[in-house]
């Protein structure tokens, strides 16, 4: 089991909202996992506590069988890839140099990178397709290729499970697809994968098991296609009349909002 | 690794930009030379290039030669000592702006930022009221600045927060506070003479500065400077911002506090020996990053160079138009506003 979390409670000050309530999730190699629920429900927060970016006020995760209270960051850095979402830096390193920064769970404070170090991230760069924005600035590709440079930095550092805060936000259609693709592909070669969405659709795309949070911080899992229902999407998204309808055309099911 | 079990060797095209940056570096370190030679010569008292060199060898290797007592004097008792100032405060602004702006992840902060430079001036302030002077003013001035950074510092873990933008805020606050006590201090001084000299330190000069000032701080210059360069790499991933670098398994309080130690160190041993000089530790670089781009790496060494290239410009400008000398910010300030428009109007599309 590479993330077993238990029981987790969260809550961002003492007497505030509880975000999570004993929240408990486990996830294996080759494992995708899409969390589901409302904005501001808490899904960010709970890859956070998974990355080990927070700590729950209470609740145990382990790491391939350790407790991350006793682990340092650059152990957890070497089993866990955090995609955030997408976002400016102050510098406009180039795509190369922030890739590399991937490789920092295995650089020790006062060394730089090594030769290994530079073929591994040009290797990530011709697996992913960027290997010709190698040179460009990270601030001045566009939206699809910052996430994909992200992709590549999360693989450079060699996790063995990758998680995304809202992949397919700010892209459009050609892009959303091409990261579902990328992050099934990167599920069948072996990495433990959760990712957070507000379609539920790329839950039913990717199949493997499905999280879903509501307001109260009740956490609820179970395999995409069982746990996926009217219902279910009802009750998150607040009695919408959502419809779950078999489509012959793309052979599954899909989700459609009912008319304005 | 699953997704990297191809055992080939990938040509990696970073040698190309490394090349470029080695060059520039080498570039600068001869333009530095050249200008040293220059400032040798330049000033009211005129040496030629050849004699100065002849001075520097004879002296240096005790040969002795050919030229006049005064020629010597003026050159190895008056500039060498204010040229190896001036280079090795420009280097030491410069590179101190380069790690304050990766730490706090903002183009925009300088040194004079955590209150280092107000701080410093506040102790040399109120060494000269004691009537102190020479060594004991500097290693007042070190103290204040050491004072200001770790009340800085102190803020944020006070009120228990560890983001970037409580510290960038304690920097505001203690950075009021400290002009205010300055303030204060100006206004008791005598303004016959401590208030002049408190005025004339805090604008920067390197008209009085000895040998054996800049023997008393040079370590604890190029110690943080090597400290800095050695964990540059991970300067670039602090400058990512709290919680990716923390993602990436940086261990940011430890990274953070060196480089906050190692700058400030550096700020404060400038201000030792020339009081404060401002502008360079924000222009510098800026420029230096348009040069070779935000890699602190590379960035480092060349931000260095230029900021020493510059200052030692500066200063030989100051003591050669007018006639009194000028203190050396007057002119920072000058040139230094102007000029980061300018870079500022380069690069309105990355900034905004």
């Amino acid at each position: 089991m590479i993330i077993e979390a238990e029981k987790l409670n969260f809550s961002y000050t003492k007497n505030g909202r509880q975000i999570l309530r004993d929240v408990s999730l486990t996830l294996q190699e080759g494992e995708i996992m899409s969390i589901l629920g409302p904005n501001g429900a808490g899904k960010s927060t709970l890859l956070n506590l998974l990355a080990v970016l927070n700590q729950p006020n209470s609740g145990t995760i382990k790491l391939c069988g350790k407790d991350t209270k006793k682990m340092k960051p650059r152990e957890v850095a070497s089993i866990i890839s955090y995609v955030p979402q997408n976002h400016t830096p102050a510098f406009s390193y180039t795509v190369f140099d922030f890739v590399l920064m991937g490789r920092a769970p295995k650089i020790g404070m006062f060394e730089k990178p090594s030769s290994t170090d530079f073929e591994i991230v040009q290797q990530v760069l011709e697996d992913i397709g960027i290997a010709d924005l190698a040179d460009k600035a990270y601030t001045e590709i566009s939206g699809g290729e910052r996430q994909q440079a992200t992709i590549a930095r999360a693989l450079a550092q060699e996790p063995k499970a990758i998680l995304f805060d809202e992949p397919t936000a700010h892209l459009d259609y050609g892009n959303q697809l091409k990261t579902l693709r990328v992050i099934r592909s990167l599920s069948e070669k072996g990495y433990a994968v959760i990712i957070t969405t507000h379609n539920p659709d790329h839950a039913i795309m990717l199949g493997g098991t499905t999280g879903v949070l509501d307001r109260n911080g009740h956490f609820e899992t179970g395999l995409s296609n069982e746990i996926i229902t009217e219902e279910m999407l009802n009750n998150v998204y607040g009695r919408t009349n959502l419809k779950l309808t078999y489509m012959e055309d793309v052979d599954r099911y899909i989700c459609v909002p009912p008319n304005l | 690794m699953r997704i990297l079990d191809t055992n080939s060797k990938k040509k990696v095209n970073t040698a190309r930009s490394n090349f470029y940056a080695l060059g520039l570096d080498f570039l600068l370190l001869v333009i530095l030379a050249l200008c040293i030679i220059m400032a040798l010569c330049a000033g009211k008292y005129q040496v030629t290039p050849k004699e100065s060199l002849e001075v520097l060898f004879g002296e240096l290797l005790g040969k002795g030669g050919t030229y006049s007592e005064m020629t010597k004097n003026v050159v190895m008792g008056l500039r060498v000592p204010r040229i190896f100032a001036s280079v090795l405060c420009g280097v030491t602004l410069a590179m101190s702006g380069v790690a304050y702006q990766s730490i706090f992840k903002n183009p925009l902060i300088s040194p004079d930022f955590l209150g280092v430079s107000s701080g410093a001036c506040i102790g040399a302030a109120v060494a000269i009221l004691m009537g102190l002077s020479g060594l004991y003013l500097s290693a007042f001035a070190f103290i204040g600045g050491i004072v200001a950074v770790l009340t800085t510092i102190m803020i944020p873990t006070i009120m228990r927060s560890d983001s970037n933008i409580m510290l960038v805020l304690s920097g505001v606050i203690v950075g009021g506070a400290m002009s205010s006590i300055l303030g204060f201090i100006k206004y008791v001084a005598d303004p016959e003479t401590e208030l002049a000299a408190i005025t004339y330190w805090t604008m920067g000069s390197f008209s009085y500065v000895t040998l054996d000032e800049i023997g008393s701080v040079i370590w604890t210059m190029i110690i943080p400077m090597v400290v800095l360069f050695a964990m540059s790499w991970w300067l670039d991933i602090l400058s990512m911002g709290e919680s990716e670098a923390r993602s990436l398994g940086a261990n940011i309080k430890v990274i953070r506090n060196i480089a906050i130690a190692c700058a400030t160190l550096m700020t404060a041993s400038s201000v030792c020996i020339s009081g404060t000089i401002g502008w360079i530790g924000l222009v510098i670089p800026h420029f230096a990053r348009m040069l070779v781009g935000p890699n602190n790496t590379k960035l480092i060494p060349a931000a260095g160079l230029i900021g020493g290239i510059f200052l030692l410009l500066v200063d030989t400008l100051t003591r050669s138009i007018g006639v009194a000398e000028m203190p050396v910010s007057i002119l920072t300030g000058l040139i230094g506003a102007p000029f980061y428009a300018l870079l500022l109007y380069r690069q309105r599309k990355t900034l905004s």
